[in-house]
């Protein structure tokens, strides 16, 4: 039984996307020749993932947004009543408090805008480095070098470790007195001491350099994935052509690999989005080291909860999320539209 | 928050992974829906009538966050001794500190523990107030005797009723090695000018005078606390933590004049050193003082296995003369009953005896920086620092509970990102600056 159905299945699925572009006609006729238990399976098949979907994708989202208009510590329930200015936040909990949330964010709280900032340069980051250095790594073992998968093994060992380990070993390197850096240049001692990770105006950039570790690591794999795949009879027409390889790189590789681009591509952009634990791990993201992330759990998560204020915090993350989220689906199917 | 209700049921609280808090966002809204779901289903009145089954025999969980292997050990045998008093049964559901404290809120609206592990003071106020806790009136009348007006007065909820029963506290005094005291002829410091002339010779002779470290955000409020309570006196402190006195206030600016004052002798690069870092300084000597809580310093010696007995501290010296050294910042920890609780009477049996003076030296047998709190508590065990504790925490007039445990934790918060924005910037401009900024969100959390 079950091997019928699975044969019939991806028929059926794969059927739709053709169906929607044509004519309600032929489509009725094409679902009336399914089979009840054909519409069982369609309907178990794509109404699980669609019910899971709506459970822990839209209805947190959703619930998010509508709690960012409240004031809520998470004890009790929710009402309607507008919030009474001027009372104790004890007796002024679960009522209905507009913007004043998103008000309160912009404006008093002091570690807003350095954690948009923060997020916006650590997307820059990734884009502007890690991801380059990820696809030269990735270029560079492609041409056989010798020890090929030793360089392979070392740069993607980050890659499997968790962040929050790899959060811990750099504690290591950085530790004012006691870590590697400070230790081999002689600057580990009580007055002369770098404070890499203590610094505000260091702290980012010594995680960000941690982040990157990962990161090329990463993007490289998924690149060398990609590299290892593209027909080869399309480099020996470029040799044959006359191409140097800085020309067959740009000119034949670079284009063919479209696909692998994009994936490294929203990978980078959700790796700077969702970015967390490096800095949970180096300080519990405070002082120098804010991100949106950081704050939407430091208000969440906690022995008292402000719930609507961070509630208010994650929806400004999924808003900023949103613009290359949109980007890449409007490409994408830009793309599916002129064939 | 829905991983923290449905794991409650299955007795452990939350086994959450920093991947569970990334989920902060999406749990925000699952929450609101529990919410609903939980004042339903929450009814305390149900509870007492199905609560009459014998003491005896019947067993009690205990919801703990005693994680770290020595006082897990003290508290399983605090728990054996109970058992051997009451003939209740105690299963121990223990779960990382930091987890616990984290999830606190969701885990004791859902199936929390008959008993947990909490700490005094506006905390358990804030729980309290919330109808979270069920009241212990009956425990401190049998008790009661056993413990000085403080100690009850910090079990007391904002009722007036007692929702605690406190175990052990321990101070925040000045650390220093006493050989090092003696080699160099320093003498302890009384007053605010002596205690600035003596970190002025240190450095003279070459080693930093105070070991300060500040990456965790918290260590540096207890220098707030001491400071705002030697210049200003414990009443002002208790008003400003509950914001009655605004933070742009005179006082908290001469508060941080005088860190600034300090702050010179104390150990640079604060913010990037973890304070198990700043007391190795302390226990190798290149630190001269250091200012924290027993149950940081002392302990971290006995883990790192150096010189206990050369270890000493001094209460921190007076400023205002009308305050003298008065009080001090004492934090007190203990257990509570939870509203949800499903053997109450065989709790309120385990709390009876956990409040008693045996109870509280079986607990300290394996513990060598905490002290007890029962009236005239006699631990053969106690070493001099706990003995020295026992002593200085009696003489003051009151004693606070740490500003993160005085005040709402989300003004807590904010005041660990000033402190350490003070400690970067520790000029006159910035402190205003900082007053301000601290003002304006208290207003967003304490209305």
């Amino acid at each position: 039984m079950s091997a019928t159905s699975q044969g019939r299945t991806p028929a059926a699925v794969s059927d739709k996307p053709e169906d929607s572009t044509s004519p309600a006609r032929r489509r009725r006729r094409r679902l009336r020749t399914m089979t009840v238990r054909d519409r069982i399976v369609v309907a178990v098949l794509l109404g699980i993932p669609l019910l899971l979907d709506l459970a822990f994708v839209w209805f947190p989202a959703i619930g998010t947004v509508l709690l960012s208009f409240t004031k809520w510590n998470g004890v009790g329930s929710l009402h309607e009543k507008t919030c009474q200015p001027n009372m104790p936040s004890i007796l002024n909990n679960g009522c209905w408090y507009g913007v004043q949330n998103y008000h309160q964010a912009a404006t008093i709280y002091p570690e807003f805008w350095p954690a948009v900032r923060h997020n916006l340069l650590w997307l820059a980051v990734f884009v502007v480095i890690a991801t380059p250095l990820g696809m030269l790594f990735a270029v560079l073992l492609d041409r056989g070098l010798r020890g090929t998968r030793v360089y392979q093994s070392l740069l993607f060992l980050p890659v499997m470790l968790s962040l929050a380990l790899i959060g811990i070993i750099w504690e290591f390197v950085y530790s004012q007195n006691y870590g590697l850096i400070n230790t081999v240049i002689g600057r580990n001692g009580n007055s002369n001491a770098i404070d890499w990770l203590g610094n505000p105006h260091l702290n980012l950039w010594a995680v960000l350099l941690e982040a990157t570790w990962r990161q090329a690591g990463y993007v490289m794999i998924l690149y060398l994935a990609g590299l290892k795949a593209v027909d080869p009879t399309l480099r020996e027409a470029a040799m044959m052509d006359g191409a140097n390889p800085w020309q067959t790189f740009w000119r034949v590789i670079f284009p063919v690999m479209k696909p692998i681009n994009i994936v490294i591509m929203v990978v980078t952009v959700i790796e700077s989005l969702r970015a967390f634990d490096l800095v949970y791990i180096t300080n519990k993201g405070i002082n120098g080291l804010e991100l949106l992330s950081v704050l939407v759990t430091s208000n969440i998560v906690g022995e008292t909860q402000r719930v609507g204020f961070g509630s208010a915090l994650g929806v400004v993350l999924l808003v900023i999320s949103l613009v290359p989220i949109t980007i890449f689906l409007y490409q994408a199917f830009r793309r599916e539209d002129t064939p | 928050m829905s991983e923290v209700e449905s794991s409650g049921s299955t007795g452990s609280p939350l086994s959450a992974t920093r991947r569970n808090l990334l989920k902060g966002v999406g749990a925000a809204g699952l929450t609101a829906a529990g919410g609903g779901l939980l004042a339903a289903c929450g009814g305390s009145d149900k509870k007492k009538s199905e609560s009459k089954q014998p003491v005896a025999g019947s067993t009690v969980t205990f919801g703990s966050n005693y994680s770290d292997p020595a006082v897990k050990t003290a508290f399983a045998s605090l728990t054996a001794a109970a058992t051997a008093a009451t003939k209740v049964k105690v299963k121990i559901n223990t779960v990382d500190h930091d987890t616990f404290q984290t999830n606190i809120t969701s885990y004791l609206q859902g199936t929390p523990d008959d008993l947990f592990t909490w700490f005094a003071g506006y905390r358990m106020q804030y729980f309290a107030a919330q109808g979270l806790a069920e009241p212990l009136d009956d425990v401190w009348e049998k008790i009661g005797g056993n413990f000085s007006a403080a100690a009850k007065k910090l079990s007391t909820g904002l009722d007036g009723h007692q929702y605690l029963v406190p175990i052990y506290n321990y101070p925040w005094v000045v650390f220093y090695n006493k050989s090092e005291f003696a080699k160099r002829h320093y003498t302890i410091p009384t007053t605010w000018d002596e205690y600035v002339a003596l970190a002025k010779q240190m450095k003279k002779d070459g080693i930093i005078p105070i070991a300060f470290a500040d990456k965790d955000g918290w260590p540096a409020l207890g220098t707030f606390d001491i400071l705002n309570m030697r210049i200003n006196g414990y009443d002002y402190h208790t008003k400003l933590m509950t914001h009655k006195i605004p933070w742009t206030d005179q006082g908290v600016h001469t508060v941080f004049q005088h860190w600034a004052e300090i702050l010179p002798y104390t150990q640079t690069g604060a913010n990037g050193r973890l304070w198990q870092d700043a007391a190795k300084a302390l226990e190798a000597k290149q630190a001269g003082m250091m200012f924290q809580g027993t149950n940081q310093v002392a302990a971290q010696y006995v883990t790192d296995k150096a010189d206990l007995a050369d270890l000493d501290f001094f209460t921190f010296p007076a400023i205002n003369p009308q305050w003298g050294q008065d009080y001090m910042d004492a934090p007190t920890d203990g257990f509570m009953l939870s509203k949800k609780a499903k053997n109450t009477d065989a709790a309120k049996a385990i709390l009876e005896y956990i409040g008693t003076g045996p109870a509280e030296s079986t607990y300290l047998k394996t513990d060598q920086w905490d002290v007890g709190l029962v009236n005239g508590l006699q631990v053969p065990t106690y070493d001099a620092i706990q003995k020295k504790s026992v002593q200085e925490i009696a003489k003051c007039k009151a004693v606070a509970q740490f500003m993160d445990r005085d005040s709402d934790p989300a003004m807590a918060n904010a005041m660990i990102a000033i402190c350490q924005k003070f400690i970067d910037d520790p000029s006159s401009s910035n402190i205003t600056k900082l007053q301000q900024s601290a003002e304006k969100q208290a207003k967003a959390i304490y209305s």
